[in-house]
């Protein structure tokens, strides 16, 4: 039963990939979302039959078979579902269903043989993803975590003609590469110190140690694994491919780089809670860097001008919230956090292709506005997307948001809430602004953009090229085909509801056994909380006022601070000159580290020297050596003579 | 009776004389014949030797090189003589295209 969530999209994606260019393109993309439908019904009775479990042992294993059994290490093949990887399926599974029947609208133009390729990685990172989530020992996840990262990589790079897509894709693979390498060895440690690569066995083994006092064998293990993290969830230092990634399809955004696979880091600290919890200097660690990826994020995203990189910023933002709710050990909150984020942001991507959609491929802010009469669905999901993300009460990011403030803060962080309660505010202002600047106003007549060349990301000009028919600028406006708004619709209704999960601290409870034996203390103090609240939702409200000050009662002052701090207004839209420092730091020096040292040096020098060299003294000895056979039979039985002479004489000499 | 060594020497003599033959003459017949004697001079040690241990077996093996020496004339002629008519010489140093 439970083998079957991950299988069918694995058999979508293998008749997709199979006859997928013959079937046509409404057998395809039925195939698909019939795969994930029938997936997510499943989860839906898996997780159903879960919760009718005792609390205590709330958890169904399947055991498929077993993997590797080598010595004392045996790695078997084996799902497990927890109330953890319940709640990650039925958002895999959900909003996976969704985005599938949105990308049917969205990605039509393409050709058959196009439209059935897109379907079938999207089947399989579905598959992955699943995996991943379901997968008990490391070994299992990581199979499922390589798996996500090959599907985002071909994903980002679907219009691979496009230089800056294909680019894009592979720097997207290689930055995870190097997180991955982080992630194997805190695998490794953690099978060198507990003898086995089981979640639960390791927790049970690390339940009973007290937690390390100065940076020990635990700590390092687990760094390891959120170097993994960050790389697969784009947190300092590793954040740099996910704005990038925007180059691929919107759908594509919201699935993989919003909602799901983006979340695998956050999943794994909190599958490995336990493991956590005893490396208090690694919680430091995953909660500074979450925040501060959380503040850079969101000061980036107040300036970009490409839809999808102010989302893409925003998405490194929030994550940066939920590793800091998983570093002050809040993972309930955390991961409710991730829930409801999946909502609202994978709303705010789909709305957002919707927009591109229908502008024939413009992402770019500026030659958007006045969109809010001609595009009514999208124009209201979007605005509840907004609403959600930035904390107005009543919206699901209300709930989760302010729970990891409340948290961080009631942790004895009051650093680290000040930072978070600045990025909630920044979020209000970065989203509302996209909804000001997009939605209201007037439209600019046609092309404005050149003026700030060097404004332009390179991005925002290859958006053109998202399809071969999106290049046409159209006059008239068309809404979200059925398609694609049933599914903005559906989130947007999510984005509302997903938030009251949490009352009364159900979500949390049914968290609880994945996170056992930590138990998450009860806040008693409600007065703190009501305040504490209260400055959220002040945070709140007021970005959307800055926001709606600058962005749509008074422009001109938006500029004039612009002009005003035009150095920092540089910095931000070049987004720190990370990419730059990253180029100069990292890439440049291997880049000439490999050209003349290691090719020019090493390899023509000394490998192909070697090789060479070994021919050509054989072809050289080989010349003199020659001359010996001179053809002459005499010459022949001199030589002959002459050893047996000399032999004769060595063994018969006195 | 005559001691040993007288054999070995005179065995040596001729074994030595065979082989300078073989060095020196320019010519495939003489080659050919100083082979014959090399074999010979041979063939006075093992009966030498035969008649100093009192063993028949030096004389078998003798018969066995008589018997290989008359195949090896017979082989040796033929081949002589077609080189001769290959090339209208008997100098060994006429045929020397088998090298690099």
């Amino acid at each position: 039963m439970l083998l079957a969530i991950p299988l069918l999209p694995l058999l979508g994606f293998l008749i997709n990939a199979s006859f997928g260019r013959r079937i046509g393109k409404a057998a395809a993309g039925a195939v698909a979302c019939g795969a994930m439908l029938a997936s997510f019904a499943i989860a839906v009775a898996s997780v159903v039959r879960l919760a009718s479990l005792e609390p205590d042992s709330r958890a169904i294993v399947s055991r498929a078979f077993t993997w590797i059994s080598s010595g004392d290490f045996t790695a078997d093949f084996t799902l497990r579902l927890d109330p953890l990887a319940a709640v990650m399926i039925l958002v895999v599974t959900g909003i996976g269903t969704l985005i599938h029947v949105y990308s049917t609208a969205y990605m039509h133009e393409e050709t058959a043989p196009e439209y059935a390729r897109y379907f079938s990685y999207l089947n399989l990172f579905a598959a992955f993803m699943l995996l991943l989530v379901l997968g008990s020992n490391f070994l299992v996840m990581f199979v499922g975590w390589e798996g996500v990262g090959l599907c985002s990589y071909l994903l980002i790079g679907f219009w691979f003609e496009k230089r800056s897509a294909s680019d894009a894709g592979k720097k997207a693979f290689i930055v995870n590469r190097i997180g991955d390498f982080g992630f194997v060895l805190g695998v490794l440690l953690a099978f060198v110190r507990f003898g086995t690569i089981d979640f639960q066995q390791i927790a049970r083994a690390a339940a009973p140690m007290s937690p390390e006092a100065g940076f020990g064998t635990i700590s390092i293990i687990t760094l390891l694994l959120f170097v993994g993290a960050t790389g697969k969830s784009a947190q300092i230092p590793l954040y740099v491919w996910l704005p990038d990634a925007m180059e691929g399809p919107t759908p594509v955004s919201a699935l993989i780089h919003a909602a799901t696979m983006v979340t695998a880091g956050v999943y794994m600290i909190g599958r490995n809670a336990v493991l956590f919890a005893h490396a208090p200097a690694t919680l430091t660690v995953v909660a500074v860097i979450g925040t501060a990826t959380a503040l850079m994020a969101g000061t980036i995203a107040l300036v970009q001008n490409d839809i999808k990189r102010v989302l893409a910023y925003s998405t490194v933002s929030q994550l940066g919230y939920m590793f800091l709710a998983m570093g002050v050990g809040a993972y309930a909150a955390g991961i409710f956090h991730l829930f409801t984020h999946a909502f609202f942001k994978a709303l705010l991507f789909l709305g957002s292709g919707a927009l591109i959609h229908a502008l024939g491929g413009e992402q770019d802010l500026r030659r958007m506005g006045g969109l809010k009469r001609d595009l009514p669905i999208t124009y209201w999901t979007f605005l509840i997307g907004s609403i959600a993300i930035a904390g107005v009460p009543g919206f699901a990011g209300f709930f989760s948001k302010d729970e990891i403030l409340f948290r961080t803060f009631a942790s004895g962080h009051a650093a680290l809430w000040t930072v978070g309660l600045l990025t909630a505010l920044l979020t209000a202002i970065y989203m509302f602004r996209i909804v000001f600047l997009a939605f209201f106003g007037e439209r600019p007549p046609e092309p404005v953009a050149p003026a700030h060349p060097e404004e332009e990301e390179p991005a925002a000009k290859g958006g053109h090229a998202t399809g071969p028919t999106h290049l046409t600028h159209p006059t008239h406006l068309h809404d979200a085909p059925p398609a694609m708004a049933l599914a903005l619709i559906v989130l947007a209704i999510g984005s509302v509801l997903a938030g009251y999960a949490s009352l009364g601290g159900r979500f949390e409870r049914f968290l609880e056994p994945s996170f056992a034996p930590e138990r998450v203390e009860e806040v008693a103090d409600r007065g703190l909380e009501l305040t504490l609240t209260a400055v959220s939702i002040a945070a709140a409200l007021g970005g959307i006022a800055i926001a709606a000050y600058f962005f749509l009662k008074n422009r001109r002052a938006a500029d004039r601070m612009a002009e005003r701090f035009a150095g920092v207004r540089r910095l931000l839209q070049n987004k720190y000159y990370v990419d730059e420092i990253y180029d100069g730091a990292i890439v440049q020096p291997i880049r000439i580290v490999s050209e003349n040292a290691l090719w020019k040096a090493i390899d023509v020098r000394v490998i192909d020297g070697a090789v060479n060299g070994v021919g050509e003294a054989v072809t050289g000895a080989s010349d003199i050596l020659r001359r010996l056979q001179t053809g002459s039979v005499r010459a022949y039985a001199a030589s002959l003579f002459l050893g047996v002479v000399l032999i004769l004489g060595y063994y018969l000499w006195p | 009776m005559v001691p040993l060594n007288y054999y070995l020497v005179l065995s040596a003599m001729l074994f030595a004389i065979g082989t300078a033959g073989v060095f020196v003459r320019r010519n495939l017949i003489t080659i050919l014949l100083s082979i014959e004697i090399m074999l010979n001079a041979v063939n006075l040690t093992f009966v030498a030797f035969g008649r100093a241990l009192g063993s028949a077996d030096g004389q078998i093996i003798v018969f066995f090189v008589m018997t290989v020496a008359a195949a090896e004339a017979a082989v040796g002629l033929a081949i002589v003589i077609g080189l001769f008519r290959h090339r209208e010489s008997l100098n060994p140093d006429s045929w020397t295209a088998l090298k690099w």
